[in-house]
C-alpha cells in the first residue's frame, strides 16, 4: 500500500494547521524581535524585548505566581482524581448519573461558573462565608486578599479539572489485569497492600499522563482567573498568561508579548513532547 | 451479624459517603446557580443566604432575554460553534483516516502540540493577520479561529477510531478495485459513526465554552455568549439574579449534552485525555 496516497486525506487539515497554527508560530518569532505598537509601526529591536522581559519585575512575579498556582493545581487534582477514580470504579446504584454530575464541572462553560464563584466569594453576602460560619470557622477573605487569592483560585481549578484526572485514571483501571489480584488474595494481602503494591504501580503510566496534561493546563489557565480576579488584588494573582494578555491586548505591546509567548511556549512544548513520549510508552505496555 | 457482614456493611457506608463527598461540590455550585437565578433581588442579598426562593420567579430570565441582546449572542455562538464543528469534521475526519492509514506520526505530533499551546499565543499573530484581512469582529474570523479548537480534537479522536478498525476491510475494498477515497467513504466511514459522534460532541462543547477568542476578536455585534455574559458582570455588578440566569443559560446546552451523552463523552475523554485548545 502506498502511504503517499493517503497523504491527500490530511491535506485540508495540513492547510488549516499551517494557517492557524504554524503561521502564528513563525510570525510570533518574527514579532518578538521587533517593536510593535498600536499605530502599527514596526521597528527591529533584536533581543531587546527578551532583555527587558528578564528584568521586568512584574514578569518575574507572574512567573512565581504561575509556578505556585501550578504546583497546587496539579498536586491536588491528581490525588483527588485518583481517589475519585477508585470510587467510581466500584459498582453502586445510579453510578452513571453520579459520574455525569461529577464530570459536569469540566464540561460547564468556565466563564459562567467563574461568575457564580465570584458571587459565592462575596465577603459579606457570599454563601461560602455563611457555610463556614455554620461550622464555626471565621469568614475568609477569599479572592480579596493577596495572601488567599491564589489558593482560592486553585480551589476553583481543582473543582474544574479533577474530573479530567478521574476519567484518565478510570480508563487505566479498566485495563488492569486480574491475575495479580488473585495471587494477592492467596497471599492474604489486605486492601491497602493491594492498592499500594498492585493498583497504583499498574496505574502509574495513566497517572503520569494525567500529571503532564494537568501541568500544561494549569500553566495555561486563563478564563477563571481572568473573570474572577483579572490578576488582582494588585498583581497578586497575575500569572504569565494574564500578564501576556494584558501586555498584548490591554497595552498593545505586541512585540513584547510575543517574546513572553516564546518563553512560555518553549516550556509547554517541551512538556508536550514528554507527554507524547510517555503516552506512547503506556500504550505499548498496555 | 458476623464480623464479616459488619465489615461489608461499613464498607458500603464508606463508599456511599465517598460518593456524596465527591459529587456534592459539583452539585452545590450548579444548584446554587439555579437558586440565585430563581430568586428575587431581595432574596439574593439577604444574610444569612436562603437556598429555597421564598417566591420563585422567572423575572431574571425574562430580563436577560429581553435586555441584553441575548438572542443575537446565542445565534452568534450557534454560528461560530456550529460552523467550526462542521468544518472541523469535514477537515478532521479524512485527516484522521489518512494519518491512521499512513501512520504519519509526525503529523499527529503537530496536532497534539496544537492542543498544548495556550490559545493566547495563536491570538497575537492572528489578530494582526485578521486586521490586514478585515476579519476582526466578523463571524467568519471567529469560525476560523475556533478551528484551532475543533480540528485537533476531531483529528485525535478519529485517528484512534480508524486505527482500531481492522486493516483487512480496506485491503479487501482496494483489491476489489476501489480507490482509497471510495474505500474511505464506503467502508471505513460507516463503521466510524461512534467516533464521529464523540468527536463532534467534544468539539462542540469546547468551542462553545471558549471565551478568549471572542474577547479579542469579537465586537458588540459578533461576540459569543461567554463574552456577552462576562460583560453582564462588568456592567451590572450587583444584580445577582440576572447574572446567574445569564450564566445558567450559557452553560445549559453543554450541561444537557453532558447528561445525555455522558457515556460517549467518558469514552472519548478517557481515551484521548483531550480538552480545550
Amino acid at each position: 500500500m502506498t502511504r503517499r496516497r493517503y497523504g491527500w486525506f490530511a491535506l485540508p487539515a495540513v492547510v488549516v494547521i499551517v494557517a492557524v497554527i504554524v503561521f502564528p508560530w513563525a510570525f510570533t518569532i518574527y514579532m518578538s524581535v521587533n517593536d510593535w505598537n498600536v499605530s502599527g509601526t514596526v521597528a527591529f529591536a533584536g533581543l531587546d524585548n527578551y532583555r527587558t522581559l528578564l528584568g521586568d519585575h512584574r514578569f518575574i512575579e507572574a512567573t512565581f505566581n504561575t509556578l505556585y498556582f501550578t504546583a497546587l493545581a496539579v498536586a491536588l487534582p491528581i490525588v483527588l482524581g485518583t481517589a475519585a477514580a477508585l470510587v467510581f470504579h466500584r459498582k453502586f446504584a445510579f453510578r452513571g448519573f453520579f459520574r455525569a454530575v461529577f464530570i459536569m464541572p469540566m464540561m460547564a462553560t468556565p466563564v459562567a461558573v467563574a461568575l457564580v464563584w465570584t458571587m459565592m466569594f462575596h465577603p459579606q453576602l457570599g454563601v461560602l462565608n455563611y457555610l463556614l460560619s455554620t461550622v464555626g470557622i471565621p469568614p475568609a477573605a477569599w479572592v480579596y486578599s493577596p495572601k488567599t487569592v491564589i489558593p482560592t483560585l486553585v480551589m476553583v481549578e481543582v473543582w474544574h479539572w479533577t474530573p479530567l484526572v478521574m476519567l484518565i485514571v478510570l480508563g487505566g483501571l479498566a485495563t488492569l489485569p486480574r491475575e495479580p489480584y488473585e495471587a494477592a488474595e492467596i497471599d492474604g494481602a489486605n486492601a491497602w497492600h493491594r492498592l499500594r503494591y498492585i493498583t497504583l504501580p499498574l496505574l502509574w503510566p495513566f497517572i503520569t499522563v494525567a500529571l503532564i496534561l494537568r501541568t500544561i493546563d494549569a500553566l495555561k489557565a486563563f478564563d477563571t482567573i481572568y473573570v474572577i480576579t483579572q490578576g488582582g488584588p494588585g498583581t497578586a494573582s497575575e500569572t504569565i498568561n494574564i500578564f501576556l494578555y494584558l501586555q498584548a491586548f490591554a497595552f498593545f505591546k505586541l512585540g513584547y508579548a510575543s517574546a513572553v509567548v516564546l518563553i512560555f511556549f518553549s516550556l509547554i512544548v517541551a512538556l508536550s513532547l514528554l507527554l507524547l513520549h510517555v503516552r506512547q510508552k503506556s500504550r505499548w505496555n498496555a | 451479624m458476623t464480623w464479616h457482614a459488619i465489615m461489608r456493611r461499613l464498607e458500603r457506608i464508606g463508599l456511599a459517603l465517598a460518593v456524596v463527598a465527591l459529587v456534592s461540590p459539583a452539585a452545590f455550585v450548579f444548584l446554587w446557580m439555579l437558586s440565585l437565578s430563581l430568586k428575587t433581588e431581595i432574596d439574593n442579598i439577604v444574610y444569612p443566604p436562603i437556598f429555597w426562593p421564598s417566591e420563585p420567579t422567572l423575572k431574571n430570565y425574562v430580563q436577560v432575554l429581553s435586555e441584553n441582546r441575548f438572542p443575537l449572542y446565542f445565534w452568534n455562538s450557534i454560528l461560530v460553534t456550529g460552523g467550526a464543528t462542521l468544518i472541523g469534521l469535514l477537515i478532521g475526519v479524512p485527516a484522521g483516516y489518512g494519518i491512521a492509514k499512513a501512520r504519519a506520526t509526525r503529523l499527529a505530533v503537530v496536532v497534539m502540540i496544537a492542543r498544548m499551546t495556550p490559545a493566547l499565543s495563536f491570538l497575537i499573530p492572528l489578530f494582526i493577520a485578521f486586521q490586514w484581512l478585515g476579519l476582526v469582529n466578523t463571524i467568519v474570523g471567529l469560525v476560523l479561529v475556533h478551528l484551532v479548537i475543533t480540528v485537533p480534537i476531531i483529528v485525535w479522536v478519529m485517528m484512534g477510531t480508524f486505527e482500531s478498525q481492522p486493516q483487512d476491510l480496506d485491503d479487501a475494498a482496494l483489491i476489489d478495485g476501489a480507490t482509497p477515497w471510495q474505500s474511505f467513504l464506503l467502508v471505513a466511514l460507516p463503521l466510524a459513526k461512534s467516533g464521529i459522534v464523540v468527536s463532534s460532541i467534544l468539539a462542540f462543547i469546547f468551542s462553545w465554552n471558549n471565551f478568549i477568542f471572542g474577547v479579542v476578536l469579537g465586537s458588540k455585534d459578533t461576540r459569543t455568549l461567554p463574552v456577552a455574559v462576562y460583560n453582564v458582570l462588568t456592567f451590572e455588578q450587583l444584580a445577582w439574579g440576572p447574572l446567574a440566569a445569564a450564566a445558567l443559560l450559557v452553560t445549559l446546552p453543554v450541561l444537557v449534552v453532558t447528561l445525555i451523552a455522558q457515556k460517549q463523552i467518558v469514552a472519548g475523554l478517557t481515551d484521548g485525555g483531550l480538552k480545550d485548545g
